[in-house]
């Protein structure tokens, strides 16, 4: 700019051109003041008579009062969940199953809006991910598997397909209402009844939810929803249930799988994870950088497949940086319901606490650390998005799920030691690759140890596409055929044609 | 930088031994990039601003076999005061014409700051002998014009005779001496985001001021993907050589939104250095009186009937 001031016959370029705000409304949001435990098809107040507060974590601003249900609510609910799988939905028609699955998901399209500020509101993340990602994967996971309710025997053949019971659910506070997408329409296309728990600090798309159910006219107790802290978690694990699907910390799976083991419960874990993105020198450069953003700072890093680890290919490790660098700069961090924001806030106090103490350990081992300048909120919760490059792969960074806007920056210098590198996690939920060329992808893919793999792209999803884990990150998978699977019983192999 | 994409000054070779140097493109990418971009609201204060900007930015464009004198007459003036009922309205940055309607052009905007670019070496096609090429462009320097718009051999560069696209330009750059060149890729007809990437550099290596999208004779033109490619080429050899050079999308601009659609992808991908009409032209016959409207509209919250608005 100096050097254009120079020269007098030219134009200077302006000083700034900051975009007004664009908040998108909250008034299409009607919050109670304290919700009720939905348990067969009614709000009640719960038993243990104990409520607790859930935020907006852009603001600390108390959102509304809910029920921390007790280890007797937990059993009604089961109970309830029971009921209803005995006394109807087993025996309903498959193209029933269907026909609700179909409700569901039109009305949260119809009501996408609604649900999109809501689950801003309450989770902190931007208006533009729950619009255009979260709302339109909820409805297309229930879309999806409302058309397998009616054709079971066709995926999985000769195997005699049956429901299981009662499905207990505890999702995480990343992506409310499409965890439950991902727990709830599977599981009610196979003909189960479901009591779902969802996370503590991000209940209200779960309870907005109910309303949807009631929309739909889903009969009353095959889906319950309980709210409540992990001991409400742990009461559900420990219930009348026939199954349990979790996704969350790989501490608590453990601890989950502890409790189930010997009891002949089914369960399946969608646990943790440190992914690795790949890029080599042959990438498109520019949109790699926007592949490493997509992949850490999208949701705040509050993913549970993140690329938090970049493994860059050193020739080019240079050029990369600087131009991720200079890309992290236009990030816009602010209030989620921003139509313009880029990263939201962090999801609680603890969450971030943690990110904290995670980049100070970063600092002492020695990593050289990046953020952007970046004005932010007073109130809420809020993290620079930060880049650790000079990496070591023994430092807690690298190996540690931050599970926050935090990048570690490796290098390597051939495939082999990408391999070697990418590998050397006790996760192995997905990674990234990133090289123009068509061999190498396929190569990286047959030994990456990760369930979902990625090419010149990251963090997409799709119902039809399974997803789940390696190693610690867990086991069983969701989305797709595949997810039916853990919600069916088999009568075990049959003869040919049986 | 270990391995910078773009290619040095005083290029040369064949374009294939350095193609590695030059990186590549990944489609689907960079159309979801654009489109993130494009969803940006902006509204209000920053509205006008980029809408302002938009005018200032704008190469008042009539290339038709059926101009003529009081056609281009009408259109300079229209350039100079494009709304008479609102003077806070600047004029625009250039007038873009056939080289037969430059000394037109030239009389009518006079010494009001607005330029007269003229296409050039056989435009819209460049199909036709480089001494004849470049006899053009140095007569539309002599005829008046500030700026030329030239465009490059397609058929030249598909058929990989890049020296021979990049010779062309060299040698009308040398034509012309200090006025403004710009470089017509024609990027619908180079097929695919990694050509539009090789020319981009290619015509920066070569000499070119500013690059621009295309002619406007085609339907696929100055979409926002091929935007950012050529935006992204622009910053590679920014960040290598501090050289800056313009960009110039034509064809296809038509409306307020698309123009304040492509200054955010500009703001985003270069900075607030390349808002400014030296760096950043819009290339159009029929945006300048949308924006006219936009203008009116966020200025008195109305929207006003088109009759009020010049048809030139």
């Amino acid at each position: 700019m100096a050097e254009l001031e120079q020269r007098g016959d030219r134009t200077p370029a302006p000083a700034k051109w900051e975009y007004a705000s664009a908040p998108e409304s909250r008034e299409i949001v009607n919050l109670q003041e304290r919700y009720g435990l939905f348990v067969g098809g009614e709000f009640i107040e719960p038993r243990s008579g104990e409520y607790y507060r859930t935020l907006d974590p852009s603001s600390e601003e108390p959102l509304a009062e809910i029920p921390q249900a007790g280890a007797e609510d937990v059993a009604l609910a089961v109970r309830t969940a029971r009921d209803a799988f005995e006394d109807g939905w087993s025996a309903a028609a498959p193209a029933e199953r269907a026909k609700y699955l179909y409700r569901i998901a039109r009305i949260l399209q119809e009501r996408s809006r609604e649900f999109a500020v809501l689950e801003s509101l309450n989770g902190g993340k931007p208006i533009r991910e729950s619009r255009d990602v979260d709302l339109p994967l909820a409805a297309a996971h229930f879309f999806y598997y409302a058309g397998w309710a009616d054709k079971l025997e066709y995926a999985f053949p000769h195997r005699r397909p049956k429901s299981l019971g009662v499905a207990g659910q505890i999702i995480p506070w990343n992506f409310p209402l499409l965890m439950l997408a991902w727990k709830i329409a599977p599981a009610l296309a196979a003909g189960n009844t479901v009591v779902l728990k969802p996370a503590e600090t991000t209940p209200l798309s779960a309870l907005l939810f109910c309303d949807v159910l009631r929309q739909a006219e889903l009969p009353p107790g095959v889906v319950n929803i309980i709210t409540g802290d992990g001991a409400t978690g742990a009461a559900l694990v420990k219930s009348d249930v026939d199954k349990i699907a979790f996704t969350g910390s790989t501490e608590v799976g453990k601890a989950i799988q502890r409790e189930l083991a010997g009891t002949g419960k089914k369960l399946t874990l969608e646990l943790g994870g440190k992914a690795a993105n790949v890029i080599f020198d042959d990438a498109a450069l520019d949109q790699a950088v926007e592949g490493i953003v997509n992949g850490i700072y999208f949701n705040q890093g509050h993913v549970c497949c993140a690329g938090s680890r970049l493994l860059v290919q050193e020739s080019i490790y240079e050029p990369l940086i600087e131009k991720l660098k200079r890309r992290l700069t236009t990030l816009r961090v602010g209030d989620p319901l921003d139509k313009n924001t880029d990263v939201g806030a962090i999801n609680s106090r603890q969450q971030l606490e943690k990110i904290e103490e995670l980049v100070a350990a970063g600092k002492e081992e020695g990593a050289e650390i990046y953020q952007p300048p970046c004005r932010l909120p007073e109130k809420g919760y809020w993290f620079v998005p930060t880049v650790f490059t000079n990496v070591a792969q023994s430092y807690r960074i690298a190996q540690e799920e931050i599970f926050g806007p935090v990048l570690s920056v490796l290098t390597f210098r051939t495939p082999d030691e990408a391999i070697e590198k990418a590998n050397n996690t006790p996760y192995g939920l997905s990674a990234g690759v990133w090289t123009e060329k068509g061999s190498r992808i396929l190569w990286m893919a047959q030994r990456l140890e990760a369930g979902v793999i990625w090419a010149n792209t990251y963090n997409r999803f799709d119902p039809a596409s399974p997803f789940g884990g390696y190693k610690e990150s867990g086991f069983g998978r969701e989305g797709g055929r595949h997810g039916l699977e853990p919600y069916l019983d088999f009568d075990g192999a049959e003869a040919f044609g049986g | 930088m270990a391995q910078a994409p773009a290619l040095p000054t005083g290029f040369e070779l064949p374009l294939e031994p350095r193609l590695p140097r030059i990186g590549s493109v990944d489609q689907v990418a960079v159309e979801a990039r654009a489109t993130d971009l494009s969803r940006r609201s902006i509204k209000r204060e920053a509205k006008l601003f980029a809408l302002d900007l938009a005018v200032r930015m704008m190469d008042l464009t009539t290339l038709e076999g059926a101009d003529t004198p009081g056609k281009v007459a009408a259109l300079a003036s229209k350039a100079m005061r494009p709304d008479p009922s609102d003077a806070s309205i600047p004029s625009v940055a250039a007038v873009c014409v056939y080289p037969n309607l430059v000394q037109t052009a030239r009389e009518r905007v006079g010494d009001s700051g607005v330029k007269v670019a003229s296409v050039a070496t056989a435009f819209p096609s460049g199909q036709s002998p480089t001494d004849l090429k470049v006899a053009e462009a140095r007569r539309v320097v002599e005829l008046g014009a500030d700026e030329v718009d030239m465009v490059i051999d397609r058929g030249a560069f598909l058929a990989g005779r890049y020296a021979k696209v990049y010779d062309e330009i060299v040698q009308v750059k040398e034509a012309i001496g200090e006025t403004h060149l710009k470089v017509i890729l024609e990027v619908g007809e180079l097929g695919t985001f990694d050509n539009v990437r090789r020319a981009s550099l290619l015509a920066i290596a070569a000499g070119a001021d500013f690059i621009k999208t295309s002619t406007g004779k085609l339907s696929s033109s100055a979409t926002l993907p091929v935007t950012l490619v050529m935006l992204e080429a622009i910053r590679d050899v920014f960040e290598e050589t501090g050289r800056r050079v313009g960009m110039k999308p034509a064809g296809g601009i038509r409306n307020a939104k698309q123009a304040v659609q492509t200054l955010v992808l500009v703001h985003e991908t270069l900075g607030l250095d390349w808002l400014t009409p030296d760096l950043f032209r819009f290339g159009a016959s029929s945006l300048l009186n949308d924006v006219l409207m936009q203008i009116r509209k966020e200025k008195t919250g109305k929207y006003q009937s088109p009759d009020y608005f010049t048809i030139d």
